[in-house]
């Protein structure tokens, strides 16, 4: 297992090491959101505000329009809702070229409860004009989607999980923006999964097979902009599609993809996510996702009652 | 340098035309915020025609000074300053303020309107945004200065004061904050609305270097922004007393009315006669 803030912060110093104008701010964090190892070896390029969000936002914006690329960083439910007006007006709407580093994100900082948890940070940002967002699958996507936002221009928000990940994806896995990932086929159902809850996907999906239900996992790491064609082709064997997304359900994943698929009809999707509830404290991740009906036992249900199987 | 008569005379001249400039803005489009325009004529004059490293002929230069409009809703003062600069053509004041697809937004657009350094219009960030541009100096080794301009009613909002503990927190001695202190917010009286007085002692509390000048003395202000950066290694605030609707006697006895309320053809004239252009 690897965590995924780690990946993050060690592929931000390798971009700080190649890139002389990069730069990264924290509000007090560094040593959660791992941008310490930047801090640590280029202290010269490492901006600390304070418990002050909206001012990172602020400096982030100033430091772009010198021609630096800033990455500022905090937890998700905070840079994205705490500092929402600063990001709206100094950032997207100007159109600046700051990265946007939401840690601890969806269910993650299980301990934390509610304040800390983020179910609604996807939806704030993708309905931002000129922001892209991406939100990882694993430690290995992480690193591949930090590496590549070193060289985009423009807003971007990069959604990463307290969690630890197994690999889903190769070592050698390149990022590719707007592009899905198809982790496995299959022709039943059609399971499309975005953050850390893929690999909950792939082990429904495995579930599945031995009770002979046929579940593609579809990874959307793209949240936008998405290419809503390479979603299409990516389920081409079938039109049963279950999205899983640890975030609400109200303008995440499920909306995204329902969004895509709404106007060529014929698809089924069912929206599996938080329900419009707050998160809450818990004495381990998988206890919280339990509670939220984000298990692969809920995956498998889901699948077998959308195609009319006993589970 | 102090400025000699020559020059405040050619800068009170100027300061005229621009009233003139702002009030038919307002005027032609029935909307904008004449009040505090008004109130900060001067401070742009001295900045953008004697202070600033700035080439209206390259305005996306690196090494330029920075100026950020924070009261991003006084720009019909920065959008006429900026065309008497040759930013832009002077007849898109009155063809494009606030006109669907015009260049001149209702707030600042740095990325519709040449010489605007950056997007304002919330009021509360750009203290933040100078921090990140003085920053962005140090980094990489430039000597530019930033300028930004808030309103005392903006004050109100506690991302400046975020700002104003990052800029002495870190020494950030090529940062200027200009405080437009009128008096007035969009509801009355800053004393009466939300009083942030004393100023000065706010901002030396917060660990800036601070000035109290005439905001409308051409010769103050002049005096003022030669002591930046100040010997302290402290950023800089400049708070400026200045007259709400400045210039014209019917705005100034009702400057709660005339923050957001353009004049009428009548009113223009009797503005236009009284500022004598």
């Amino acid at each position: 297992m690897e965590s995924c803030r780690t990946w993050y912060g060690k592929a931000l110093l390798e971009l700080a090491r190649r890139d002389p104008t990069i730069v990264a701010l924290d509000a007090d964090l560094s040593k959660s959101t791992m941008s310490t190892y930047i801090e640590q070896e280029f202290p010269e390029r490492f901006i600390e505000v304070g418990i002050a969000e909206q001012d990172m936002i602020g400096i982030a914006a100033g430091l772009a329009l010198t021609g630096l690329r800033p990455f500022a960083n905090s937890f998700a439910v905070f840079i994205t809702g705490r500092a929402y007006d600063q990001v709206r007006q100094a950032i997207a709407y100007p159109n600046l070229n700051v990265k946007l580093v939401g840690s601890s994100a969806g269910l993650s900082d299980f301990g934390d409860g509610a304040t800390h948890q983020s179910i609604e940070d996807v939806s704030l940002m993708r309905g931002l004009p000129n922001m892209t967002v991406i939100v990882p699958a694993d430690h290995i996507q992480t690193r591949a989607a930090t590496l590549y936002l070193g060289t985009h221009t423009g807003p971007a928000y990069l959604r990463i999980s307290r969690t630890e990940t197994e690999a889903i994806f190769p070592d050698d896995y390149v990022f590719r923006l707007g592009k899905v990932d198809r982790l496995v086929g299959g022709s039943d159902v059609a399971i499309v999964a975005s953050g850390t809850i893929t690999a909950t996907a792939l082990d429904a999906s495995r579930r599945l097979a031995s009770i002979g239900i046929s579940a593609s996992v579809v990874c959307v790491s793209t949240l936008k902009p998405l290419d809503a064609e390479d979603l299409i082709d990516a389920l081409e064997e079938t039109r049963n599609v279950i999205t899983l997304e640890e975030h609400s359900v109200y303008g995440g994943l499920g909306s995204i993809v329902a969004e895509s698929l709404g106007s060529r009809g014929g698809y089924r999707v069912h929206m599996m996510g938080v329900k419009d509830r707050f998160g809450q404290s818990a004495e381990s991740f998988t206890d919280l996702l339990d509670c939220y009906g984000l298990t692969a036992d809920d995956v498998v249900e889901a699948a077998c009652q959308m195609i009319g199987k006993q589970p | 340098m102090p400025f000699d008569q020559e020059t405040v005379a050619e800068l009170q001249n100027r300061s005229r035309q621009i009233r003139r400039d702002i009030l038919e803005m307002v005027h032609a489009i029935q909307s904008g915020h004449p009040g505090g325009s008004l109130s900060i004529v001067e401070i742009l004059l001295v900045l953008y025609r004697k202070k600033m490293r700035i080439d209206p002929q390259d305005p996306h230069s690196q090494d330029r000074d920075r100026f950020v409009l924070s009261k991003g809703h006084c720009a019909p003062a920065l959008y006429a300053v900026l065309a008497d600069m040759g930013y832009f053509p002077k007849e898109a004041l009155k063809e494009s303020f606030r006109r669907i697809n015009g260049m001149l937004q209702g707030h600042p657009d740095m990325n519709k309107t040449p010489g605007i350094d950056m997007t304002t219009g919330s009021l509360g960030i750009g203290l933040s945004v100078g921090c990140g541009m003085a920053f962005g100096a140090r980094i990489l080794g430039k000597d530019f200065r930033v300028y930004v301009l808030t309103g005392d009613g903006e004050l109100n909002e506690g991302q400046v004061w975020e700002a104003a503990k990052t800029a002495a927190h870190h020494r950030l001695d090529n940062l200027t904050v200009i405080v437009d202190a009128n008096g007035y917010q969009n509801d009355g009286p800053t004393r009466v609305e939300m009083n942030m007085e004393p100023l000065a002692e706010k901002w030396r509390a917060f660990g800036w270097d601070v000035q109290e000048v005439d905001g409308h003395s051409i010769e103050q202000l002049s005096s003022a922004f030669d002591q930046v950066p100040a010997p302290s290694g402290r950023p800089t605030a400049i708070i400026c007393r200045t007259v709400k609707c400045k210039g014209v006697s019917f705005m100034e006895e009702d400057k709660v009315k005339y923050h957001g309320t353009p004049p009428d053809g009548e009113q223009l004239s009797q503005a236009l006669s009284e500022l004598g252009c």
